[in-house]
């Protein structure tokens, strides 16, 4: 176990130039003794990259990587004692499912009883108990996979458990088991874990941290609510969240907020020039005609998504202002070519500037 | 009901003349051979498996037959693991890789009587390179005259040229093992020796089954390279199955007996490989697995 420090940047070609040659531009990351984290991000974004440099598995190629204060940079996932789950699973094809659970402890030279120990509660706790001493290779995929993330959390003494999208191969209905059994098993172990996932679902259930990625960067690190009401990045506002914020061009000045010719709000310290307005499809509300604040829109689109309709429509005669709406199904839905008046502002819509990051400033 | 189209038997006519030429008829040819004496082109006597049963009785054929075994066996003995060992040692990319690639593919390239005329040659004691160093460190060696120094050389002179195929099959086998195997295995804390029992060699089975029955059935055919080198001897020593045959049927032009031998050379081959496969299907996947077939 042990505080993970990174103060780094990686680049898998050799001089590096511009933004685009980085798969992680430099970044300062702390991972705290026991704590349970997500790497959240679309394909591509890093967050692989990440997980293997934690584990050793990759070499940065500038930084320092540190664990409890030691310098680990150079140092093989051996010598740092990570265990890491990969997206496929990887099983000794030759071996029992019960001498793969113990071949890390093998390795290390554990004791045979205390393997035996061990291997039982892993197993146990993966519900493989009545597989232990068939062949690992004949078993269906989720089982391999139970299987790989066993040998990653076989040795009681690791520094962190890491899962590279562990669940992709897995059952939808097994996923949420797996998941709890993950959760469970950090209450229980408190093991430092890092999980990495493209998944939004499986980050925000599974981590108490979620750091976002993008392009090789971490635009926000926070938990659940801090992600979805004050996203610091319009790319963490669209990714989490389902659908993603509407994002508005909006333009402050001294006599208020402007979105597509309406005054949605008065005026605000610290809001001024072009804007982006961000708003969650949550927090748009039907308003009465000519409400102060609100905008006129024209549904364009009304789905019926089972516990409550989607709304897209446009608002004013703007076509790049197009917004979504997440109304109750229990109250007044429109129908799609009908004129509504919706409140777009409220105390969880955030402000974006020009570098789409997060404009300190409420306006009301 | 499905609609029945007779004219489809067409499509496979071509196949069937092919292999109708290729195979079926000359095999049959041979059967017919072999249950017949023939005098003459006009004289002919059925004599069931009279040849069969003279041929198998034949000490000379069951000589030869032993120092095929044991040749062949030798083969995969020395092949399968320094070929292995040839793959596991070769640069996995970059201009290293291509280099080597050609450099172990050459021998591939040389036709057989090349290879043994080559190494009769290179083995002679007054100018060939390792016959007179061979020589000169004070070593009697000679092909022509000791018979297990000509058993040896036409080992070397097998190992030589095919060790690269069992290399070149192995290596394509490793390439195709994921990272992720690698990486798991050095996060399990595995060593080099576990990386290769349990990753590498599980993983290369599906080649090496084709490795060993290639190089089973081909040094089980073996003829050319014995041929050049010494012809078959001293004495008998270097006198294969191939070698033998080919005295009875073009040397002594004995069509009967050659006949009958060739179709029990051909089901041994058969049966060999079969019980290989068979053999190697099995191992590593049927142990272990109590219940399951």
């Amino acid at each position: 176990m042990a505080q993970i420090e990174l103060d780094l940047a990686h680049a898998y070609k050799p001089n590096p130039r511009s933004d685009e040659d980085y798969a992680l531009l430099p970044l300062k990351m702390s991972f705290a003794d026991g704590g349970a984290y997500a790497l959240l991000g679309p394909s591509g974004c890093g967050k692989t990259t990440l997980l293997n440099i934690v584990s050793g598995l990759v070499k940065p190629s500038q930084g320092r990587v540190r664990f409890d204060g030691v310098d680990v940079t150079a140092r093989t996932p051996q010598q740092r004692n990570i265990a890491q789950v990969f997206q496929f699973p990887v099983i000794y094809d030759t071996m029992t499912v019960a001498e793969n659970l113990a071949f890390p402890l093998r390795n290390r030279g554990v004791p045979a009883d205390r393997i035996a120990k061990r291997v039982g509660q892993v197993a146990d706790m993966l519900e493989l108990s009545g597989q232990l001493h068939q062949r690992a290779a004949g078993l269906a995929a989720d089982a391999k996979q139970k299987i790989s993330l066993g040998r990653g959390l076989v040795r009681e003494d690791v520094s962190a458990v890491l899962f590279d999208e562990p669940l992709t191969v897995i059952d939808p209905h097994l996923k949420w088991q797996l998941r709890r059994k993950l959760k469970q098993i950090h209450q229980e172990l408190k093991l430092t874990l890092i999980y990495v996932t493209h998944d939004q679902v499986e980050a925000l259930t599974f981590a108490e941290q979620v750091v976002v990625m993008t392009r090789g960067r971490a635009v926000q690190i926070g938990n659940a609510s801090e992600l979805f009401d004050r996203p610091q990045h319009t790319f963490v506002g669209h990714f989490i969240g389902s659908p993603g914020m509407n994002f508005l061009p909006a333009e402050a000045n001294d006599e208020g907020l402007r979105v597509a010719g309406f005054r949605v709000a008065a005026a605000a310290p610290g809001l001024r020039g072009p804007l982006t307005l961000g708003v969650r499809p949550e927090y748009v509300t039907l308003a009465p005609a000519e409400a102060d604040g609100a905008v006129r829109a024209t549904v364009t689109k009304a789905q019926d998504i089972g516990t409550y309709w989607l709304v897209t429509a446009q608002i004013g005669d703007d076509a790049a202002s197009v917004i979504r709406a997440r109304l109750s199904s229990h109250g007044p839905v429109p129908k799609a070519g009908e004129a509504v008046w919706l409140r777009i502002v409220g105390p969880r819509t955030c402000f974006y500037g020009a570098d789409q990051t997060l404009v300190e400033g409420v306006a009301a | 009901m499905k609609p029945v189209n007779q004219k489809a038997w067409l499509l496979i006519l071509p196949v069937i003349v092919c292999v109708a030429f290729s195979a079926i008829l000359p095999l049959m040819t041979v059967v017919n051979y072999s249950v017949q004496d023939i005098i003459s082109p006009e004289r002919r006597v059925f004599v069931g498996t009279e040849w069969f049963k003279s041929v198998m009785r034949d000490d000379d054929l069951q000589g030869a037959l032993l120092r095929q075994i044991g040749f062949s066996f030798s083969v995969l003995l020395v092949e399968i693991p320094l070929g292995i060992a040839l793959a596991l040692s070769m640069p996995a990319k970059g201009w290293k890789a291509s280099a080597v690639l050609v450099l172990v593919a050459i021998s591939l390239l040389i036709p057989w009587n090349v290879v043994g005329t080559i190494w009769q040659i290179y083995g002679r004691t007054d100018i060939g390179l390792l016959g007179a160093a061979l020589a000169r460190l004070g070593f009697a060696y000679s092909y022509t005259g000791n018979a297990t120094h000509a058993w040896l050389t036409v080992l070397l002179m097998d190992v030589w040229h095919w060790t690269p195929l069992v290399a070149l099959l192995c290596y394509a086998g490793l390439r195709a093992i994921p990272d992720a195997y690698y990486q798991a295995a050095s996060i399990d804390g595995a060593s080099k020796l576990a990386v290769f029992r349990y990753i590498q060699l599980p993983k290369l089975r599906g080649v090496l089954m084709i490795a060993v029955l290639l190089r089973f059935m081909d040094s089980f055919m073996i003829y050319t390279e014995p041929f050049v080198l010494t012809g078959g001897g001293p004495g008998n020593a270097t006198t294969f199955l191939s070698q033998y045959l080919t005295q009875k049927a073009v040397g002594q032009f004995d069509l009967g007996p050659a006949a009958a031998f060739s179709l029990i050379y051909f089901l041994i081959i058969l049966l060999l490989c079969f019980i290989l496969y068979n053999w190697m299907q099995r191992v590593g996947t049927a142990d272990k697995e109590p219940g399951h077939g």
